[in-house]
């Protein structure tokens, strides 16, 4: 079945089965690999994407549900040449070991910080308690986070990647 | 002058009732003990007592989630409005420092402050009056030796004229009888140690009872079913929609884990309750659990007989198996509208096989599916199951950002179809929708305990 889909900005049609996981179809048809297949169950958080604004996990969301909806994945964060804050913040807090978990986080921490820039300690665990990292760097995340919301403030954004992502 | 005298004779009626409800309502104040938080408990009754307050789940409605403990505060909504639960700890002004054991036994027999309030019975005195003195001994004990916390309690807020306390004294008139529970001959030891607990303390029935409008327990329906924190309390009689009928043993395993293979986890308001139970005896659990079976009765021949399939099909010592990336998900069973939905995003863990308490329970056996209410079943599928803090515990993602109102009553009116034989519900996308917006209030919190979860993270509070 033919399905529309508007990812990180750009309208996109693919030729999919209706129930296939937005996971399989990121990674597969669209060639876009920052999320991650940890464990399918919804249980892990690596496959997790912004939809809508909201933080959704990709590996049990059917393609069919996305029609008309607005999917921001990693890549939509930025470039390698124009980081934007939650990866610059990320990179300068040397946040990754590893990094299958990562993409995952930053898309969980760009779905807080849309909400609210100035999250506290308690938010950010809030709103990544589903989010796993093998390697055990969360320290280095929450502080990441923390500098995304600066460097957000700083440069005056309202949230997040508004605007480029919706 | 005929007028003057009938009115004069009606006032004096009037006055001489109220005197005489005043009469009534009127309790006296228990005078302030300056020992009273200082007094040395043995540590015994100390422990004791904290196995009791696990039972009464004293905690839960005594705690705002994230504050200290017994500190009281928490807001618990009524049909009659908003009231605050009070500060237990033996803080001397904000909670119960100066609080005699005379006080605290009076609170628990009669619903009387010390100050002499008549107490609201969201306080379930209509079941602690049942607490035997000595229970009460330990558990004022435990109390009055927790960390004092300052904390002011907050107004309530309730429709006029509630806040007249001593409207309260005609409620107990009406409904609350004071006393102590007399044990059945008739029945077991066992069995009469789980009613003491299940009844009294334990207050099951505060949830699990339908209460009328005046907010009273319907005694002719116990256990029939009830509500709690925007959660369905399920019938635990012989109207118990559970697709494999409890029987005593399994009820233990669920009270003593929070979990059992052919029911499911524990969650909402019960998860509390499960959680606090481990601090009690297996002896004491299994006498609940004989207690409460035996008001279940014997299921009919054909729900047995469904059981029988069904603990062939799903019970102990199947093959585990997870998902891989290169399943690809199995096509949908029919053309429902629901049915693309729960292929891609329940059934695969909630078909995998995985054993619970962490794969998904196959609905051919889940309660919230069979059950006449599908508030549960939506509470979940909106907000999930908030995993715990460092340790193992269910957990599922909510699907309140995936899926639009229309597409949660899709799939659940498909999922009631497919796996029970009850009628459809009515009205679920607009129960979805209040739901989810918060008009129909529900908590959901982490399972692992109320001290460390200061968050409702279900729907947007206010
Ligand atoms: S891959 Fe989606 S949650 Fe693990
Ligand atoms: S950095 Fe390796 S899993 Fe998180």
């Amino acid at each position: 079945m033919a399905i529309s889909l508007k990812v990180n900005g750009e309208d996109k049609r693919i030729d999919a089965d209706p129930a296939t996981p937005l996971l399989y179809v990121l990674r597969d048809d669209l060639a876009l690999n920052g999320a991650k297949y940890g464990c399918g169950l919804g249980q892990c958080g690596s496959c997790m994407v912004v939809v809508n604004g909201e933080a959704v996990l990709s590996c049990m969301t059917p393609v069919m549900l996305m029609e008309g909806r607005e999917i921001t994945t990693v890549e939509g964060l930025g470039t390698i040449e124009e980081p934007g804050p939650l990866q610059q913040a990320f990179i300068e807090m040397q946040a990754a070991q590893c990094g299958y978990c990562i993409p995952g986080m930053m898309m969980s921490a760009h779905a807080l910080l849309r909400r609210n820039a100035n999250p506290s300690d308690e938010d950010i665990r809030q709103a990544l308690g589903t989010n796993l990292c093998r390697c055990g760097t969360h320290m280095r995340i929450m502080a990441a986070i923390r500098r995304a919301g600066e460097l957000m403030q700083a440069a005056g954004l309202p949230a997040a990647g508004e605007g480029r992502t919706g | 002058m005929r007028i003057i005298r009938a009115f004069s004779f009606l006032l004096t009626l009037l006055l001489v009732a109220a005197v005489a409800f005043l009469f009534v309502a009127w309790r006296s104040e228990i005078p302030v003990d300056e020992q009273a938080a200082s007094a040395a408990h043995p540590p015994e009754l100390v422990a004791k007592g904290a196995q009791l307050a696990a039972v009464g789940n004293c905690i839960a409605c005594h705690t705002v989630p994230g504050k200290p403990a017994f500190s009281g505060g928490l807001a618990v909504p009524t049909p009659f409005g908003t009231i605050h639960s009070t500060n237990i700890t033996p803080d001397p002004e904000t909670g119960i420092g100066h609080w005699s054991e005379a006080a605290f036994e009076r609170a628990m027999r009669e619903g009387v402050d010390r100050d002499g309030n008549h107490l609201y019975p969201a306080f379930p005195y209509d079941h602690f009056t049942w607490v035997t003195p000595e229970d009460n001994k330990a558990l004022y004990a435990f109390l009055m030796t927790r960390q004092p916390v300052k904390a002011e309690t907050p107004d309530n807020s309730l429709t006029f004229p509630l806040e007249f306390r001593p409207l309260l004294a005609g409620w107990k008139l009406l409904f609350f009888r004071k006393g102590q529970l007399q044990p059945d001959p008739g029945q077991s030891a066992e069995w009469n140690r789980g009613r003491y607990l299940s009844e009294g303390l334990g207050h099951c029935g505060a949830c699990h009872t339908p209460r009328n409008s005046l907010g009273a327990e319907d005694v002719e329906r116990h256990f029939a079913g009830g509500e709690a924190e925007g959660w369905q309390a399920y019938a635990i009689d012989e109207n118990s929609k559970a697709p494999v009928p409890w029987d005593a043993e399994s009820l233990a395993f669920y009270l003593r884990n929070g979990w059992h293979e052919l029911h499911g986890v524990s969650r909402g308001p019960m998860a509390e309750v499960t959680g606090n139970l481990s601090l009690l005896p297996d002896s004491d659990i299994a006498a609940i659990s004989i207690y409460v079976a035996s008001l279940m009765g014997e299921p009919s021949p054909e729900r047995l007989q469904k059981a029988e399939q069904l603990r062939a099909q799903f019970g102990g010592g199947r093959i585990i198996q997870a998902s891989d990336s290169q399943t690809p998900p199995a096509p949908a069973a029919s053309d429902h509208p629901g049915a693309a939905i729960y292929q891609a995003a329940c059934a695969t863990c909630h078909e995998s096989g995985r054993q619970q308490p962490f794969g998904g329970l196959n609905f051919a056996l889940s309660t919230a599916v069979h059950a006449p209410n599908p508030q549960n079943v939506v509470n979940v599928t909106l907000f999930g199951l908030p995993p715990a803090d460092g340790k193992a515990s269910a957990v599922m993602p909510g699907f309140a950002a995936m899926l639009t109102d229309r597409q949660i009553a899709d799939l659940l009116a498909y999922m009631r179809e497919q796996f029970s034989d009850e009628a459809a519900w009515q009205d679920l996308e607009a129960q979805v929708a209040n739901t989810r917006s918060g008009k129909y209030h529900v908590a959901v919190r982490p399972s692992d305990g109320i001290e460390r979860a200061p968050h409702n993270v279900g729907a947007k509070e206010e």
